[in-house]
């Protein structure tokens, strides 16, 4: 059958049963954007601010929902303003396709207007780049693409169409091929045909090695990485855990992989890691990594990390074995799949001893005396009154440990941070895409006042599609982790972190037509949130803290796991 | 066990095969850009499969260098099979052109001899140089260019180092690397 060419991308998005893109349109994505109008009663466009803010609020939608998330940005400055969304997306493996389009055939290569080099600037960001110039290869780029972001280690890619593929007079030959099916045509047949078309199952021998090692073990301890959360591995890894009776430390991308309040929980490990997990991991004979990458805020010094125990990863990426540490024992799959392996073939096991050396560490850090609203007041208090399974969406900094460390996170998609690239302006648009996904859920978004300022335009977006997201403001008037830092380890030299200026956000988020609060005190803090729960739009609340509270405990860059340089 | 690495630098030799798509080859490399590390040759050359190229890159490194280097390629969607070569296992060759300085008869004389004894071939002549093609190793190379440079040379074209494994064995060969490193990148 023969259809227009930009008509076969919106079919394309269907058989990938895409109903929701974000994005913002220009120039050379005009013909794209006049195809979606035929399209709109079947896939809904989220118009943000900024291209920026549409790259989160998809990387938001793909973690929270667990689909992959669909981008549009026009040439030149549309696509390069996706980079900081696509590298974001990138180090936190998120899947998400990108679709950008560019100049004409005629012009491509001679700096015409908007023209940029995006699949080359994209090219060490993504999984895949796509250059498409035959509208004819439209199916087969679509359908390679959305496989290529959400299998294996997911992750984002970009195709990035000539304005003259998406002509209207421009027609191809076109059938609909559900996704289920993609495979058994074009170049996915031929991606796939070493592969027998049937998903490949972790080696054997491998697990049955590691069995035999867990049951030499006294002292196991498990790491819960990112990849349990993508891999939608909490159950599997949960009764894997409560088989081996071993303490459980959670990585900052781990957040929602095993129950933050479970008994064997240790809570997050590595720089603003809990004593109970530092010292485990100091300590343990077998270290158990699933699907975590010891980058170095886990792995601070590689060199000593878990030097008494033998440590085994787990991991769908082989290149990840023996990067950054190098281990005794590993075992390539999914992370669902490996544990499935493992759990048929464990008995319970019980190190009462073990546990009681471990769990009593994990009693909080006193936090230091203050007679203003603190940091853990704030949140205690969206505890008490959030629902269990609000959605968190953070941006970076001390808030984003704050939050971490307090809330527990008990399915996978339920805390939306940037862990791996750390990028500040992340969260609000993180959180409008997790509420178009999860329009069900209560969606939060903490945010520090540094952090807020990157991004804070998204709150025209909040309040367009009328998305009832809280915004919690730890506005201490500095960029507080880089403050910590200038404190503990610069003499206090604090050059350029103090935010002595605006905006007045109470009154910004009246500006956008939402409701704002400025709280000081404890008692204004629950008025406030209890007001924002029941207002039905968004909302900003603006915690006024001391601009000295520091993320408790800390270990430096670097430096040995124990050696805390705050408790 | 964990492994151990030599950590001494030397030579390797890295045979990646990949699918012929446009900016794979920047692609690939890329990887050592990112590192900081200096390709000392790389050669891209079509194999008897179709769209099917074969890149050989020749570096300067650690074993865990390598190895490393060796992960990222292998993770690339369009690459097939990457194998870390040596000496031991691979013969290495390279083709040179080395145009010489031969104004006069005798020098021609001479530097004719030379080719001869190095079974390198002539393949151009003019009034005041000839051109000699060389087919070996790198050593074999470098011993040629040191004899001919005192008749001065004008200049050099080197296809780098092309590799192939000796006997039976070959970069197609299953293993199970390869298949861990299907399962990232695997499409269904």
């Amino acid at each position: 059958m023969k259809i227009r060419a930009t008509a076969a991308i919106m079919e394309c998005l269907l058989e990938q049963e895409v109903d929701t893109v974000f994005g913002y349109p220009g120039g050379t994505i005009l013909n794209l954007y006049d195809e979606l109008y035929n399209y709109k009663d079947k896939i809904q466009h989220i118009l943000t601010s900024h291209e920026q803010g549409a790259s989160h609020a998809a990387d938001g939608y793909a973690r929270s929902t667990g689909k992959v998330g669909v981008c549009f940005a026009t040439s030149g400055p549309g696509a390069t303003n996706l980079v900081t969304g696509i590298a974001t997306a990138y180090m936190d493996s998120s899947p998400i396709v990108f679709i950008t389009c560019n100049v004409t055939e005629q012009t491509l290569g001679k700096d015409a207007f908007q023209e940029v080099d995006i699949t080359g600037i994209a090219m060490p960001i993504t999984k895949a780049t796509y250059l498409v110039r035959d509208a004819q290869t439209i199916p087969d780029v679509m359908r390679q693409a959305f496989a290529v972001a959400a299998t294996g280690r997911p992750g984002p890619v970009v195709i990035d169409f000539l304005k003259n593929v998406t002509f209207p007079n421009v027609e191809i030959d076109y059938e609909f091929v559900p996704w289920t099916e993609n495979r058994k045509c074009g170049s996915l047949q031929s991606l796939a045909g070493s592969h027998d078309l049937k998903a490949p199952e972790p080696n054997i021998e491998d697990i049955d090695t590691l069995v035999g090692m867990i049951a030499q073990s006294e002292r196991p301890l498990l790491i819960c990485g990112g990849g349990v959360v993508r891999g939608r591995a909490d159950a599997e890894f949960r009764t894997f855990a409560e088989k081996l009776d071993a303490p459980v430390a959670i990585t900052v991308m781990g957040g929602g992989g095993f129950p933050g309040g479970h008994p064997l929980t240790t809570g997050m490990i590595g720089m603003h890691g809990s004593q109970a997990s530092n010292v485990a991991c100091n300590e343990c004979d077998l270290l158990i990594a699933v699907g975590c990458r010891f980058s170095d805020r886990v792995a601070l010094k590689p060199d000593s990390f878990a030097s008494q125990a033998r440590i085994v990863h787990i991991d769908i990426d082989r290149s990840e074995i023996d990067k950054n540490v190098l281990t005794d024992h590993h075992i390539i799959g999914s992370a669902r799949r490996v544990l499935e392996s493992l759990n048929e073939r464990l008995p319970q096991y019980s190190h009462p001893d073990w546990k009681e050396k471990i769990l009593p560490l994990r009693e909080p850090s006193v936090p230091r005396q203050s007679e203003q609203l603190t940091p853990k007041q704030v949140l205690e208090t969206i505890r008490k009154l959030a629902p269990q399974d609000t959605i968190v969406a953070t941006d970076v900094g001390q808030h984003q440990m704050w939050s971490i460390q307090h809330f527990h996170f008990d399915y996978p998609g339920q805390l939306l941070t940037s862990g791996g690239f750390g990028t500040m302006g992340f969260g609000l648009g993180a959180a409008i895409g997790a509420k178009v996904g999860n329009p069900d859920k209560l969606v939060l978004h903490t945010t520090g006042d540094g952090c807020f300022r990157m991004n804070c335009h998204e709150l025209a977006t909040v309040e367009h599609y009328r998305l009832p997201i809280i915004t919690v403001v730890f506005n201490n008037g500095t960029l507080g982790m880089v403050r910590q830092w200038q404190h503990l380890i610069y003499h206090e030299r604090y050059s350029e972190t103090t935010l002595d200026r605006g905006p007045d956000f109470v009154k910004l988020a009246e500006a956008y037509g939402l409701k704002g609060f400025r709280v000081t005190t404890m008692a204004e803090m629950e008025n406030a949130f209890q007001a924002a729960l029941k207002a039905g739009r968004g909302c900003v609340i603006d915690c006024v803290l001391d601009m000295d509270e520091m993320v408790r405990p800390m270990v430096a860059g670097g430096a040995h796991i124990t050696d805390f340089l705050l408790k | 066990m964990k492994r151990e690495f030599d950590t001494q630098k030397k030579e390797y030799t890295l045979s990646i095969l990949v699918q012929d798509i446009p900016g794979v080859l920047s692609q690939v490399a890329r990887l050592f850009s990112r590192k900081g590390y200096n390709i000392e040759s790389i050669v891209s050359g079509e194999t008897d499969k179709p769209n099917v190229t074969r890149i050989t890159i020749v570096l300067l490194a650690d074993e865990l260098m390598i190895d490393q280097i060796a992960a990222q390629c292998r993770k690339l969607i369009p690459v097939l099979a990457v194998k870390i070569l040596d000496e031991g296992t691979s013969i290495q060759r390279e083709f040179s052109l080395i145009k010489v300085c031969a104004a006069d008869r005798n020098a021609r004389d001479e530097v004719i001899q030379m080719a001869n004894i190095f079974r390198a071939k002539i393949i151009d002549v003019s009034r005041e140089t000839l051109t000699v093609a060389i087919f070996g190793d790198k050593e074999k190379t470098a011993a040629l260019t040191g004899m001919l440079a005192d008749f001065g040379i004008l200049e050099i074209a080197k296809t780098g180092t092309i590799a192939i494994e000796r006997g039976r064995s070959t970069i197609y060969d299953d293993n199970k690397l390869k298949e861990e490193y299907n399962y990232g990148k695997n499409v269904l």
